[in-house]
């Protein structure tokens, strides 16, 4: 494939320019889906749900139709909108902060039903748009706003490990943890989020793809750092690979 | 409205049944007493007309289910009681704020918390005054038999789709669970509900830009804007979508008010206050918002004072209070916890304050 052709911005964006901070995985794993969607060419029936934080605008950069759920609650308008239209495509994108603290039940019970959408879940560790508070993703002795001592387990509790809750479920068709730190990640990334799709384009069930991704910004570490620290911290803590595959070979 | 003939059926089923023929496909609902019958009904009746049901983990995951289906444009409903009201209030928030159609049912129970599965009008306020977060409004129907239900569910739907507004079908365990004769519209063809494709989410099919629906802006100034542009739809729905009912008004020095139930049930209060000589009538809002406050003041002049009564502390009573705006006294009598007033202690109270 040529440079130019391999660059180009996908169809599936709208070209509005990100607001997120530099180093932040949001942007490429938005790249990332927006690739997919055009690949799959699935552009004209996707309607994405986007969520509260950071990429509570994410609907507004991709060329597609959206709209933006109450904090964790995504999974239930997808579900909605789904049941409504079965024949288009849904996706969700979730902070942990928005999939995994208020909207617990919504993301369990979607899954449980095999709810035909594709959940993209983006787990930085923190809530970023609120400004670096504790999220249920926070490792242990991780500084944030509110865990200034760092997380105690004693009092605030463990890292909920939402991929290894999840396939527990029946409903769930497909469900990897990955990071797009280096390029094979973002190989590897790109196929499970098209195994995702597949899930709810073949009609086998539930799909989501938990990305581990950076926060500089309230991480207070560089770009650089952050990826690092992601690998030698969070990777730790929740391990990579495909936890749930019935959709099997894809091209 | 094209009628039938009349059939003997319980409340909650009735609602359920006007549903359907108003071309409602979609409901998602929650089990709670006093109207798990509707829920149950639409679990049996919905898949008979290809329609979708679905049993929701929670009323806070039923509201934005709703959420996301009335996105598509297609009309979408859900039923409820007091506490699972109280739940779905953060969607009712955002569908208001969305300016999304699609209709609520709560039949009403004794509360607050848990209280009891006893008929109550105590949501008043949350169902007329907001409930949820933010500067908004519902157009709320109060009706006060199964054939008035069966009628306002099916424009509930109408005024829904017309304004892009939710609709609340507020009514009580009473109306809920009595079985009355009624007869049903004919079935809606779908096919000439109204055309929402300027902004549903249905997919761009690569012919249009996308369509974007949602309930905010971070920037004040714009949602300012939003906000006024939706009092503005707000000031049209108070001037075209009163509904009251008049009953004996005509020389009336005592003006009984109540809705729903009780509204039903001050009539004959009012009929054997008549034959006691004394000229009694009642005003009966049957929106509850927009509230006929005009129309209720107009009787200021010949009433000697208001009577309002309701299966509450007195929330209403503030609106008519409002309607009166001072130029007569306004009496209030009212049970709570589910104890519904009985038409001889009402009556024995209106004697009492002449
Ligand atoms: C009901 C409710 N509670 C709290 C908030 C405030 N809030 C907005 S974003 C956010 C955290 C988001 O964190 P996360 O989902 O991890 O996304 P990120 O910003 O890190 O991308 C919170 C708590 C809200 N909008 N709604
Ligand atoms: S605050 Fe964190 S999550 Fe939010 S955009 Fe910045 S780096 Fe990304």
């Amino acid at each position: 494939m040529a440079y130019a052709e391999r660059f180009k911005t996908p169809t599936s964006l709208s070209g509005k320019e990100f607001t997120y901070c530099p180093g932040c995985s949001h942007g490429i794993v938005h790249r990332l889906i927006a690739e997919v969607i055009d690949e799959l060419e699935i552009q004209g029936k996707t309607i994405m749900v986007a969520p509260v934080g950071c990429s509570v605008f994410a609907y507004e950069f991709f060329d597609v139709d959206g709209t933006v759920a109450a904090h964790g609650r995504a999974p239930a308008v997808a579900t909605g909108l789904k049941r409504a239209r079965p024949d288009n495509v849904v996706f969700t994108y979730q902070g942990d902060g928005d999939l995994a603290a208020i909207g617990t039940a919504e993301i369990i019970h979607a899954a449980n039903r095999g709810e035909r959408i594709t959940t993209i879940f983006i787990n930085n560790a923190i809530y970023g748009m609120t400004g670096g508070q504790m999220a249920p993703t926070t490792l242990l002795g991780m500084k944030t706003t509110t865990t200034p001592y760092g997380r105690r387990e004693n009092i605030e509790g463990y890292p909920i490990h939402v991929s290894e809750v999840l396939k527990e479920l029946s409903g769930v068709a497909f469900l990897a943890r990955t990071k797009v730190i280096t390029p094979q990640d973002v190989i590897k990334t790109k196929k499970y989020l098209k195994k995702a799709f597949y899930a709810q384009l073949n009609n086998i069930g539930f799909g989501l793809v938990e990305v581990l991704s950076t926060c500089p910004t309230n991480w207070g570490l560089t770009p650089i750092e952050s990826m690092k620290w992601l690998e030698d911290n969070m990777v730790k803590e929740f391990p990579l690979g495909v936890y749930v595959d019935k959709v099997g070979n894809i091209r | 409205m094209e009628k039938v003939e009349k059939v003997m059926v319980k409340g909650t089923e009735a609602i359920a049944e006007a549903a359907i023929r108003a071309g409602c496909r979609l409901y998602f609902g929650y089990p709670i007493t006093p109207q798990s019958e509707l829920t149950e009904y639409m679990a049996r009746r919905l898949p008979e007309v290809n329609g979708t049901f679905l049993q929701a983990e929670s009323e806070v995951a039923v509201a934005n289910m709703i959420y996301g289906a009335a996105c598509t444009g297609k009309r979408v409903m859900t039923s409820t009681s007091s506490p699972g009201y109280s739940l779905m209030q953060e969607g009712v928030s955002y569908i208001a704020g969305a300016e999304l159609p699609c209709v609520f049912v709560n039949v009403v129970r004794g509360g607050p918390g848990l209280g009891d599965i006893q008929p109550a009008q105590s949501d008043y306020f949350q169902a007329t005054k907001g409930g949820g977060h933010g500067d908004y409004k519902l157009i709320v129907y109060g009706p006060e038999s199964l054939q008035e239900a069966v009628e306002l569910t099916v424009r509930a739907f109408d005024v829904a789709d017309k304004y892009r507004i939710p609709v609340l079908l507020l009514t009580d365990g009473l109306l809920g669970q009595m079985m009355e004769p009624v007869s049903f519209p004919n079935f809606k063809n779908l096919n000439t509900l109204p055309d929402h494709s300027d902004w549903a989410l249905t997919g761009t099919n690569m012919q249009r830009e996308p369509h974007r629906v949602t309930s905010f802006d971070l920037d004040p100034v714009k949602l300012e804007k939003m906000n006024i542009q939706r009092h503005e739809k707000y000031k049209t729905i108070v001037k075209e979508e009163k509904l009251f009912e008049e009953y004996k008004l005509n020389d009336a020095e005592v003006v009984l008010v109540a809705y729903g139930t009780m509204g039903r049930i001050v009539k004959s209060v009012a009929d054997s206050a008549r034959e006691k000589g004394v000229k009694a009538g009642v005003f009966r809002p049957i929106s509850l918002w927009p509230f006929p406050y005009e129309e209720l003041s107009k009787y200021t002049e010949q009433a000697k004072f208001f009577f309002t009564v309701e299966m509450s502390s007195g929330q209403m009573v503030e609106d008519v209070r409002l309607a009166v705006n001072g130029r007569k006294p306004v009496e209030f009598y009212g049970r709570m916890g589910g104890v519904v007033p009985a038409p001889g202690e009402v009556l024995a109270k209106l004697m009492e304050i002449i």
